[in-house]
């Protein structure tokens, strides 16, 4: 069973790609590099203060904007274990998924979710667990495909017997 | 139930009769394109793949537009990247400093892209496309590298917004406008995962580049993609650039929509986005006393020959503010030789601005023009958000490419009839009413 458990950092609606990476990065191409400036627009102690399994809650349409990968990487990397949100911009979406950083949509906890508590996630069930107060919430499951991809530990696995017999 | 556009394109490239929003496909692709940002992501994830060569070395296209001309060493390494792959893949379409231009200006002008294709690319305003009747969307670089690799991806079909558009726009009111109006409307999530379907019989009147700001800007509501009907102008513009076959696709009458939203266009006023997203909207009327520092005229939303036009005509025989820094960067070398030979980059340059070889530089705050705290700048681009252009406490207004000329010469944000009275209308799109 895959789990995540970790501290809540939260944010609002329409957390864009130019605020959680800077355009003036998208030069960089080492990941730990990109960690380094993860959501340095919107909170300049986050990467300070996130420790590893640490949880991203957001409000509506994070990562709306750019199609830049560095910007799900510069998050995966900088330790994150889930991002929350009650939606995702749809680029950003496919990005996480691609990557295996994993992403979960659910309103209620997005609205609910204060920073500072501490959450659990399974990521089989989509059970969200707010051990700080005790309340459950459930996330919308992935349809099997991408169950499947997500399973395979991203794209690059999920489309490497289909190269091999090309 | 019938098919949108968006739907029919996508059954076509799936070998699936029908298909309905919300399935998850597999689809062929007609073209994969990246630029030295998201392919220098993407070449890692290709080998990792196990890949050796590109699906198809006419069908990858790669642009070094974002940070080239290099703009520092790591830049130099990316793009170094990019070249080196085009090259061991033999790609037909690698356009590198000399004969590059901002890609979604670029591959329309080469006649890359065409009706009924099914299109992705490593940058979000791949959207730019649909206003040629093409199924383009933009992808990260993991889905570029695998797309690159196999020809194909997955999508969700997507449901759709009808957007019917009617009247005729006034005047300086040109595509830009228009979408910023509907962002306005609709949020910057209100076509989220959704197709923007453009219909109506207003349509007529907007050029293929009032268009390609349109389709370019369908990412700024969150939507998949925005896409247009082939209509006489949009073939006409194909019969000067492409040489490719084509399949048009037309939306059944009984597609299904989410949504039908009604834009009366004549209605429209030249529309400023304020900071800091691009769904913050006024009208020129609305906007009050705001001086800019900088203003920029050029990126894929407004750096086509209609933009430079509209720019050169209000700037003809005028200096810029004393305090604003204008930028103009035409989007690819033939609109950059065109600028020159019809005398606009003498305007330009007369009027007090800095003219620069193509390249996507300011506008996401890569190089060429950032700004510093506290500062200003008035923008043809796309985007808003806090930081896009420079420092995370500078302000970045989108706008149209005469409200643009207009503000340069006032120094503050300016309805350009106040500006340029005098003005001869004539020419294309914002001017042409």
């Amino acid at each position: 069973m895959q789990e995540a458990r970790g501290r809540v950092f939260t944010f609002g609606n329409d957390v864009n790609t130019d605020v959680i990476l800077p355009g003036k990065y998208l030069n960089v191409t080492d990941p730990a590099e990109l960690a380094s400036h993860c959501m340095e627009s919107e909170d300049p102690q986050f990467t300070r203060n996130v420790k590893p399994g640490d949880i991203m809650v957001a409000k509506k349409n994070f990562g709306c904007g750019s199609s830049r990968e560095h910007a799900p990487l510069s998050i995966k990397y900088a330790g994150v274990s889930c991002v929350i949100a009650a939606t995702f911009a749809r680029i950003f979406f496919r990005n996480a998924i691609n990557i295996g950083l994993p992403i979960l949509e659910c309103e209620e906890a997005a609205e609910d979710i204060a920073a500072g508590d501490e959450v659990s996630v399974n990521f089989d069930t989509g059970r969200i667990t707010n051990i700080t107060t005790g309340k459950i919430y459930q996330a919308a499951p992935f349809p099997p495909f991408m169950q499947n991809l997500i399973a395979c530990g991203g794209l690059v696995n999920y489309s490497r017997e289909k190269i091999e017999n090309m | 139930m019938g098919m949108t556009m968006t739907q029919k394109i996508l059954a076509a490239h799936a070998g699936l009769e029908t298909v309905s929003a919300g399935q998850l496909i597999e689809a062929r692709l007609d073209i994969v394109m990246g630029n030295d940002i998201t392919i220098a992501l993407a070449v890692p994830e290709f080998e990792k793949s196990g890949a050796k060569k590109v699906f198809d070395k006419d069908k990858v296209v790669v642009v070094l537009d974002h940070f080239a001309p290099n703009k520092d060493i790591k830049a130099a390494t990316n793009c170094k990247c990019c070249r080196e792959f085009s090259r061991e893949n033999e790609l037909k379409h690698f356009y590198d400093v000399g004969d590059m231009g901002v890609e979604h200006a670029l591959l329309p002008e080469k006649g890359i892209v065409a009706p009924g294709e099914a299109i992705i690319g490593g940058d979000s305003h791949t959207c730019t496309y649909g206003a040629l009747g093409a199924f383009s969307t933009g992808v990260g670089s993991t889905d570029l590298a695998m797309g690159m690799a196999l020809g194909e991806n997955w999508f969700k079909v997507p449901a759709a917004i009808k957007f019917v558009l009617t009247g005729k726009p006034g005047r300086w009111v040109c595509g830009k406008d228009v979408m910023l109006h509907i962002i306005g409307k609709i949020g910057v999530d209100g076509a989220l995962y959704k197709s923007m379907e453009f219909t109506g019989d207003g349509i007529r009147y907007l050029t293929m580049d009032d268009r390609f700001t349109m389709a370019n800007m369908a990412i700024e509501a969150g939507g998949k993609n925005g896409i247009f009907p082939v209509d006489e102008t949009a073939k006409a513009y194909l019969d000067r650039h492409c040489k490719k076959a084509y399949t048009v696709y037309e939306a059944d009458e009984d597609a299904e929509y989410e949504q039908e939203i009604v834009i009366d266009m004549s209605r429209i006023r030249p529309t400023i986005a304020f900071p800091h997203l691009p769904s913050n909207t006024r009208t020129i009327d609305e906007v009050g006393d705001i001086p800019v520092d900088q203003v920029f005229i050029g990126s894929c939303t407004n750096g086509r020959m209609q933009d430079m036009e509209t720019a050169a005509r209000i700037l003809e025989g005028r200096r810029i503010h004393k305090d604003v820094r204008l930028i103009v960067i035409p989007a690819t070398q033939d609109i950059y030789m065109e600028c020159m030979e019809k005398g606009y980059l003498a305007t330009f340059i007369k009027a007090g601005a800095a003219v620069s070889t193509p390249t996507c530089g300011p506008c996401l705050g890569g190089h060429m023009g950032l700004l510093a705290a506290g500062e200003r700048c008035l923008s043809t681009t796309n985007r808003n958000f806090v930081g896009r252009m420079g420092h995370t406490e500078s302000e970045v207004y989108l706008c149209n490419p005469a409200v643009a000329a207009a503000s340069a010469i006032a120094g503050k944000i300016a309805d350009p009839d106040a500006v340029a009275c005098g003005v001869k209308n004539g020419g294309t799109g914002c001017a042409a009413n």
